[in-house]
């Protein structure tokens, strides 16, 4: 009673209601202590470990783990993937964008919830989705053996299972975009004689740029930490279908606690730089 | 009459068949990629109809390995609740030096790789560790290769889903609201308490709904701090792994179906409750 009694008029005296009470009172301090506290025990501490951790056996056992020709192969299969991921979505993600925001069609609505499905399905399902279809007694195996194709434990399903996971990102960073885009701009060029192909490179693509990049580099950074579903469509086997996530796997399995640390940390320093810069460039543009 | 090439028209009627070609690009593109794998695991953990799915689900590895994922899923929902509504309160109500630096961590689980979630948190915690191995002997808490280190992988990955749904509700609150309760003489519990949480209740919930819904599919941080012993630490996930890999195709269908029915479920869940609080 007293508490609610004297707090009134203190407040009416300093300032605007309310206000005493949020600022610089010991229970902002406790909230912010709280909650840096935890962040920097949940997702700090864990990061900082990673680096000494890695650092552990010094520097040059890191440059020989980093310099292992296996794993120069699995990298180099990482990025090989990740690009060509990129190129179909920066083609079909793009495309797909557009036809659900400009066009009207049956099963347009279905189409556009199909696209953050990929999200809610576990890495590990999408890979063996893969092989269900396309493994030794998948659905499509007399087909795929008639014409000699592997794609189960082969490269084709490893680019297929990265594209599936990382379906969402540029369709759904461009159609808030394209949406808020004004259609008239685009009737203006085609009234003055612009083709279809013609009015979407010259006026439609100029503004969506950010929203692209920024889509397409999320991608490639998924893409670079996908594992769940390349372990399982392409079975991690050496020299075949290890990418850098499975190696790092392999590594934790055989030992190697030097290899798998600092490949580790390379991947997650990778996608950090790609996806912090980016946000930043894309904030300096203003269009956050 | 006007002429119909004079008449303004979307550039996507201007090249009919471009549009159709574009059209069938997309639907192939969303269409193949995403419904026929589905379509094929429903059907493969039908093979036996309900009672063989059953049976594949019950059986105690993966009954358990199903309990498991939804339990540590569970108490990582809550503790995300909490954590992430004060997070977002905390960033959005007050300035402080280091905010902006919080504020780029909210977004950092998204951009690292959960496998490499999974070995840092080895890094840290796991018994060769020295924060791990004194966890262990001086108070018997074992976190890597027991089901804490599952909830703990979980809290990192799903860190931003309720603060980046709160955040921004937390922004738009109109805070005439807090004050004339302030004024009305109501203590800063209070107003948090009969104010701003109802307010923020629905986004509260819906962050944690799809936080859930991205747990149950976890795969590379789990595999990596859970030790994956049948029975005490293997997950849904890791079950279809080894299952896929014993060849048993019943039993990874099965599991995934339940894990996949969940995981839609929920997203569909929170999507409906978004368009009710969008319309009101």
């Amino acid at each position: 009673m007293s508490e609610a009694v004297s707090a009134v008029p203190a407040m009416a005296e300093q300032a605007p209601p309310g206000r005493g009470l949020r600022q610089g009172s010991w229970r902002r301090r406790l909230l912010i202590g709280v909650v840096s506290l935890y962040v920097a025990a949940l997702i700090l501490a864990p990061l900082g470990g990673l680096f000494l951790g890695t650092f552990a056996e010094g520097p040059a056992a890191v440059l020989r783990a980093l310099t292992d020709a296996q794993l120069l192969g699995a990298f180099g299969r990482t990025l090989g993937i990740a690009a060509i991921t990129v190129a179909v979505h920066l083609v079909f993600g793009t495309a797909a964008a557009w036809v659900i925001v400009r066009q009207r069609f049956v099963g347009r609505r279905l189409l556009n919830s199909l696209i953050d499905l990929p999200f809610a399905v576990s890495a590990v399902v999408v890979g063996y989705m893969l092989l269900l279809i396309f493994g030794r007694n998948g659905l499509l195996a007399p087909l795929l053996r008639s014409l000699d194709l592997r794609v189960a434990f082969a490269m084709p399903g490893l680019v297929l299972a990265t594209i599936f996971v990382t379906l969402p990102f540029v369709a759904r960073e461009l159609i808030p975009v394209m949406e808020a885009l004004d259609a008239e701009q685009e009737h203006a060029a085609a009234t003055l004689g612009a083709g279809g192909w013609q009015t979407f490179w010259l006026v439609t693509l100029p503004s969506l740029r950010w929203g692209l990049l920024y889509g397409l580099t999320l991608t490639f950074a998924r893409a670079l930490g996908e594992f769940g579903a390349v372990l399982v469509v392409g079975g991690g086997i050496q020299g075949r279908t290890e990418t850098a996530t499975v190696f790092v796997f392999h590594a934790l399995e055989e030992r190697q606690p030097v290899a798998a640390y600092a490949v580790a940390l390379v991947l997650g320093l990778l996608s950090l730089i790609l996806v912090t810069g980016v946000n930043l460039m894309r904030r300096r543009k203003g269009l956050a | 009459m006007i002429p119909p090439s004079y008449r303004a028209r979307p550039a996507s009627a201007a090249v009919p068949w471009g549009a159709w070609g574009l059209r069938a690009a997309a639907i192939l593109y969303l269409g193949a990629l995403v419904l026929v794998p589905l379509a094929v695991i429903v059907q493969d953990g039908l093979r036996q109809g309900l009672a063989g799915l059953w049976r594949a689900i019950s059986l105690p590895i993966a009954w358990h390995a199903l309990r498991l994922t939804f339990w540590t899923a569970a108490v990582m929902a809550c503790i995300n609740a909490v954590m992430g509504t004060l997070t977002s309160y905390v960033l959005v109500r007050y300035q402080f030096p280091g905010k902006r630096l919080l504020e780029a961590m909210v977004d950092l689980p998204l951009a690292i790789p959960t496998l490499v979630t999974g070995v840092m948190l080895v890094v840290l915690y796991g018994p060769q560790s020295p924060l791990g191995g004194w966890l262990e002997s001086s108070f018997g808490w074992r976190v890597i290769f027991a089901p804490p280190g599952i909830v703990l992988a979980l809290l990192f990955v799903t860190f931003p889903f309720v603060v980046r749904t709160v955040q921004p509700v937390l922004e738009d609150l109109d805070r005439e609201q807090e004050d004339a309760a302030a004024t009305l003489g109501a203590g800063a519990w209070t107003i948090f308490r009969r104010v701003t949480l109802p307010a923020l209740s629905l986004s509260i919930l819906s962050g944690a709904l799809l936080s859930f819904s991205r747990a149950i599919g976890e795969f590379g941080a789990i595999v990596i701090v859970a030790g994956n012993i049948p029975l005490y630490s293997q997950t849904a996930a890791v079950y279809v792994l080894g299952e896929v890999e014993s060849e048993n195709r019943l039993g990874a269908s099965a599991v995934s179906i339940v894990m996949l029915a969940t995981s839609l479920g929920l997203v569909w869940l929170v999507d409906a409750l978004h368009r009710r609080l969008v319309r009101r």
